[in-house]
């Protein structure tokens, strides 16, 4: 089987150059998406019975606890390629996804604290959920301080490839120990998130963030990723190219 | 004649025993630690035995793993200083069984010590009756799982300045399902629920981890022992 | 589907949980925005030190060259 078009998307200047073509419009699906959502979920949808409006956090809070999740397995796949294939371009992707990933678990712990105060009356509840949500944060700083305490550029790769898996191996393990921990201690079985069944009318604007979520993630990893791109690769003809190119076009603004 | 394997694993087993002895005072220091700062508990919280029964096995338990935690860099850096690391990769045995000893050797200098000494702390600490045989039941296996993990953390740090600080922070979540267990076999025997339960539950993590980590370890020192 | 509320005054206070809505929504939008806006100046800053790195190299180039 041809497997060129799998090397091929392990070409910094190939993704650098699809990026660059695909991001604007990218980017303005995941604005539409998110601002829909938001006006639709915080001003259209109907407010829960039990909580009141409060409950609208939902509409941040489910996707930024999704996306922290999914980040993490991201960036440990990514590794996992980089490892098995050597593709440099995988292990840019995995440094780029590990400080997105840490900013939306800090963001799900946030919006979940906020959102626990006017239902439960405090900011935070050691309850299963929550307390794996914080894990998963100390999960991303342990990979991201690995990262920028190697000076070899390779060694840190490697190193903190293996840190995102080890801590992808854990991951279910932490969770089902602190989910036993907490009914250990809590007999009382309070479902402190919502309901599973949702009204479709409270659901389908989630779904939009949801959707308008992951385009923002997407986004946002190829940002970084593209800076990621120009540092590592700055001996190469193209980013001098392109270097020189943008300082002329500053010059030419200037005057 | 034994295999060249198992032999790695006692050559290596004896050779850091041997290196401890020679360092007594070093090789004591997390046991002191976690006998001095048991200390601090009393002093920071309050000296009423009852306060201190409700809390006493999660302070030992949180005191191991801190003790074990600030040992586990001790484990690859002496040797990465002297260039002993590098001929052990560049040596035809397979890296697992070296790697296995030297982490025995880690528990048997660390982790036993704890296990035996945490009665003490229980008396210091106004520990239940009830709760000492589950609690060195789950420190002797639960170290053990700490000094497995803490040298999967030990291996990545190894060739970095601050690797000690960074190693306790890449450690930590892994450890928190160890304490989970840990100190609720404790805190099973105080209520006098079955705490073989979950000390069977730390058992099978600690197979887990022996058959696991040494692998991981291993591939891990092949990789970033260059910075 | 309609307007839940009766004004925008009254979307703000969301009978009392506006404090904790509106926090959450201005955090997110805060963090969501600055993890767009930092890597685009980094790229900026990025690609102006390259281009200064490689004007020092020719130009540095050329005096030997011309030393020669």
């Amino acid at each position: 089987m041809n497997w060129t078009w799998f090397y091929r998307l392990g070409s910094p200047l190939w993704f650098y150059q699809t990026t660059t073509r695909w991001l604007p419009w990218l980017s303005l699906l995941a604005i539409v998406l998110l601002s829909t959502g938001l006006i639709w979920g915080l001003g259209f949808a109907p407010q829960d019975a039990k909580q009141g409006n409060s409950f609208r956090i939902i509409y941040l809070h489910v996707p930024t606890s999704f996306l922290a999740l999914a980040g993490y397995f991201l960036m440990a796949a990514a590794g996992a390629i980089g490892l098995i294939w050597k593709m440099k371009l995988s292990y840019m992707i995995m440094k780029s996804a590990a400080p997105i990933g840490a900013a939306l678990t800090f963001l799900a712990l946030f919006t979940g604290a906020v959102w626990g105060k006017p239902t439960w009356g405090s900011y935070w509840v050691w309850d299963a959920r929550i307390t794996s949500m914080l894990i998963l944060l100390f999960l991303y700083f342990g990979v991201l301080a690995l990262q920028y305490a190697f000076h070899n550029e390779e060694a840190g790769n490697k190193a903190s490839a293996v840190l995102a898996l080890v801590g992808t191996v854990n991951i279910p393990i932490i969770y089902k120990s602190v989910d036993w921990w907490y009914t250990l201690h809590q007999p009382s079985t309070i479902k402190l998130t919502s309901a599973p069944s949702m009204h479709p009318d409270m659901f389908q604007p989630l779904l939009v963030m949801i959707l308008g979520f992951y385009c923002f993630y997407v986004v946002a990893l190829c940002l970084f990723t593209r800076v990621e791109i120009l540092r590592r690769e700055r001996k190469t003809a193209w980013v001098g190219e392109l270097a020189a190119r943008s300082s002329k076009e500053i010059e030419s603004d200037k005057k | 004649m034994r295999s060249s394997a198992s032999n790695g694993f006692c050559a290596y087993l004896r050779r850091d025993l041997r290196l401890s002895h020679r360092r007594l005072g070093e090789a004591a220091s997390p046991l002191i630690f976690f006998i001095m700062v048991s200390t601090l508990v009393p002093l920071g919280i309050t000296p009423d035995p009852a306060s201190l029964a409700l809390v006493a096995s999660g302070i030992i338990w949180v005191l191991a793993l801190l003790a074990t935690m600030l040992s586990a860099n001790d484990l690859f850096a002496a040797d990465y200083q002297d260039g002993s690391l590098e001929q052990l990769l560049i040596s035809p045995q397979v890296l697992v069984m070296p790697v296995l000893g030297k982490v025995t050797a880690h528990w048997l200098v660390t982790g036993l010590p704890l296990t035996i000494v945490s009665p003490l702390l229980g008396l210091m600490l106004s520990l239940p009756e009830a709760g000492y045989l589950p609690m060195m039941a789950s420190l002797a296996l639960g170290t053990a799982c700490l000094s497995l993990l803490g040298a999967v953390g030990a291996a990545l740090t190894v060739s970095l300045q601050k690797g000690g600080m960074l190693l306790a922070l890449v450690v930590m979540p892994l450890y928190m399902p160890v304490i989970i267990f840990g100190g609720a076999t404790v805190q099973y025997g105080i209520d006098g629920l079955a705490w073989t339960g979950p000390l069977a539950i730390l058992g099978a993590m600690l197979a887990a981890a022996v058959a696991l980590c040494p692998l991981a370890i291993a591939g891990v020192l092949r990789l970033t022992s260059i910075n | 589907m309609k307007f839940q509320f009766q004004d925008l005054s009254q979307m703000l206070t969301m009978d009392g949980h506006g404090v904790y809505v509106w926090s959450a929504v201005i955090v997110t939008l805060i963090i969501i925005i600055g993890l767009i806006v930092r890597p685009l100046l980094q790229h900026k800053v990025v690609l102006n030190q390259i281009a200064q790195d490689l004007a020092r190299e020719k130009l540095r180039k050329k005096v030997t060259g011309e030393s020669n």
